[in-house]
């Protein structure tokens, strides 16, 4: 359990945020719009130099960071990669981004990286080692992270626990908050047959310290069934709005990111998605 | 090479270094050029593959066979045999069976 | 029935393999296909990876090729760190050993020169000294003094024409490679890295100012290399190119 006395007292704005890509650099500059922070995964700022970390050190005075780390394999079944984390601790350390997250998820088993988030069953053994990761991550990184549900394809036949008790549980052992993907929520739902809105009613909304929202695509499966697939490609679905707009509702306005990695579209696009995740949290405040 | 040889030679690599230099007008660090996209896409290509956390509706290619149809820029690119006779082909090998994985 | 990740593992990167048992699509029926969304994520993410890396082996052999190449690749030589900057350390030699490409002898050192770029470009800043300061140095404290090069600075060394080819798959107009062996200085005099045609004897220079020799035998081993070493055109280069980061000691 992390000590409550470490945990930074700036935070980010209840407000959106996008997922930084460089090739907007000049425009989130001179043209924000509503977007109050950026997200930067972390492993792309791990260089040395160069035009990565001077664009990073150049925003940074502008903008509040989150820095989300997608390679540190917290669900492997192996010891999480020391090098690995202090890599981490080095970046959180100058950087001083006002959040700080990772995924429940796994890519990294004997020594080779997958550059995927895979899934892991929930079960009292897989929260225990969860759980212990999570505390050497804060306490190596010395600061409380945010863990993010992810987005399923399949089930575990082993799984015992469901996904918001164990995320809800990991919390409690180790102090750390929650990350809420309210698309990976909704093509995890579709994906499983299980119910969204469920979900978020047995998600702990006092524990989420970030909002994430992405495009999703349409995929079946061997039986026709719909399997959507969480590429983070094209605007956020309608759908996804509406169950992001029930979220804010019971959780209050929350640090809202717009996640899109493939297919980047021009800023204006982006920025728009942005306004729309705005009026959202602006509704919830009226 | 003596010691005066090299102080002259130098001297003289200075004196043209010096030149070439002044001979460019000095380039403004703004802020495009220091922490700006880089122009005609270069930048993309040196800063190599970042990572994501989406998956991919595209497909995998384990099943596609290499081919002689698609063979890019090497096919135009023609470079003799070294004087040891070491094969410097410019072109691709054709290859009919399944490829190693 | 308990699926470890050591199985989930093998059937990710072997299509041919069994998907692991224990895994469902949620409502009671075998997960099937839905597995191979991971399957498809890990190959085509790191292929990806590699396209992005390699852009001019990629347009050397075709783009249709560099994916049946990549996913021979990515299956041989995973990646073995979560920094994707540094995927691809092993394709020259893959290149070399891979039965459609072996015979392209060139292939290696072209993707040498690009994982060369690829280093500069995340290496770490250093800021260059004046031009000036070369001038106001005497030539013989010069010839004596030891040079401190920029940390981004890489050079490629081949029997091969590679900066040649290099440029001809990325100018647009540049003129047809000739057989030649091509030395080439990488370096970022801002924030892209620049690659340079050396000179004879260059790489030898560099080399040796590289392992800390003073300037003056800096000079003798690229003179003893090459008869035609030509101290000015380096100089100007190492100049222009803002590699020189220190002088003196």
């Amino acid at each position: 359990m992390l000590d409550a006395t470490t945990h930074r007292s700036s935070r980010l704005p209840d407000a959106p945020g996008v997922g930084y890509k460089p090739q907007h650099f000049t425009e989130i500059v001179d043209d924000a719009g509503p977007v109050a922070w950026l997200e930067i995964h972390a492993e792309n700022y791990m260089g040395d130099g160069g035009r990565p970390i001077a664009q990073l050190r150049h925003l940074a005075e502008r903008f509040a960071f989150s820095v989300h780390g997608v390679g540190l394999s917290i669900g492997g079944e192996g010891p999480l990669d020391s090098e690995h984390l202090a890599r981490l601790k080095h970046l959180v350390g100058w950087l001083d981004p006002a959040s700080f997250s990772e995924h429940l998820a796994w890519s990294t088993h004997d020594s080779a990286f997958l550059n995927d988030l895979l899934p892991l069953p929930y079960t009292e053994a897989t929260l225990a080692r969860v759980a212990e990761h999570v505390d050497e991550v804060q306490n190596v990184v010395g600061r409380r992270m945010l863990l993010e549900n992810p987005s399923s394809y399949l089930a575990f036949e082993e799984s015992t626990l469901t996904e918001t008790d164990f995320l809800r549980e990991v919390a409690r052992r180790t102090g750390c908050g929650l990350l809420l993907d309210v698309n990976n929520v909704f093509v995890s739902a579709t994906n499983l047959g299980t119910d969204p809105i469920s979900y978020i009613d047995a998600f702990p909304v006092e524990l989420v310290g970030e909002i994430h929202l992405g495009g999703h695509d349409d995929d079946e499966d061997d039986h026709g069934a719909p399997l959507l697939i969480d590429n983070h490609g094209r605007e956020v679905a309608d759908p996804v709005w509406s169950l992001f707009d029930y979220t804010i509702r019971k959780s209050g306005p929350k640090p809202s990111l717009i996640e899109w990695d493939n297919d980047v579209p021009e800023w204006p696009v982006l920025k728009a998605e942005a306004c729309r995740a705005a009026k959202v949290l602006e509704a919830a405040t009226a | 090479m003596s010691k005066t040889t090299k102080t002259l030679a130098a001297a003289g690599a200075v004196a043209t270094a010096l030149a070439a230099s002044l001979a460019v007008p000095a380039q403004a660090q703004t802020k495009e050029k220091c922490y700006g996209v880089s122009l005609a896409g270069q930048n993309d290509c040196a800063a190599g593959p970042g990572t994501t956390c989406s998956g991919t509706s595209t497909v995998d290619y384990q099943g596609n066979a290499w081919t002689l149809v698609d063979t890019g820029t090497c096919t135009e690119i023609e470079l003799p045999a070294m004087a040891d006779g070491t094969p410097r082909m410019g072109s691709l090998e054709p290859i009919e069976r399944d490829l190693p994985s | 029935m308990r699926v470890n990740q050591t199985s989930f593992r093998h059937a990710l990167l072997d299509p041919e393999a069994a998907r692991p048992d224990g895994l469902s699509d949620g409502m009671g029926r075998p997960a099937g296909r839905r597995f191979d969304v991971y399957r498809n994520n890990v190959s085509v993410s790191l292929t990806e990876a590699l396209e992005v890396g390699f852009p001019v082996i990629r347009k050397l052999v075709g783009h249709d090729n560099f994916k049946v190449l990549a996913a021979a690749y990515l299956r041989r030589h995973p990646p073995h760190s979560p920094l994707m900057m540094h995927f691809g350390a092993e394709l020259p030699s893959f290149l070399a050993d891979f039965e459609p490409t072996r015979q392209t002898g060139y292939l290696p050192d072209i993707a040498r020169l690009e994982l060369a770029i690829r280093e500069s470009y995340h290496a770490a800043d250093a800021d260059p000294i004046n031009p000036a300061e070369l001038e106001a140095l005497p030539p013989e404290a010069l010839i004596g003094s030891r040079v401190q090069l920029a940390p981004a600075l890489r050079q490629v060394r081949s029997p091969w024409p590679i900066f040649s080819i290099w440029r001809f798959n990325v100018e647009e107009g540049a003129k047809s490679p000739e057989m030649a062996a091509e030395d080439v200085l990488i370096a970022r005099p801002d924030m892209d890295p620049v690659p340079g045609l050396l000179p004879s004897g260059g790489a030898e220079f560099i080399n040796a100012l590289l392992t800390g020799a003073t300037f003056g035998d800096a000079m003798d081993k690229a003179s003893e290399a090459s008869w035609d070493f030509d101290l000015p055109v380096v100089l100007t280069l190492l100049v222009e190119m803002k590699t020189i980061v220190e002088i003196g000691g």
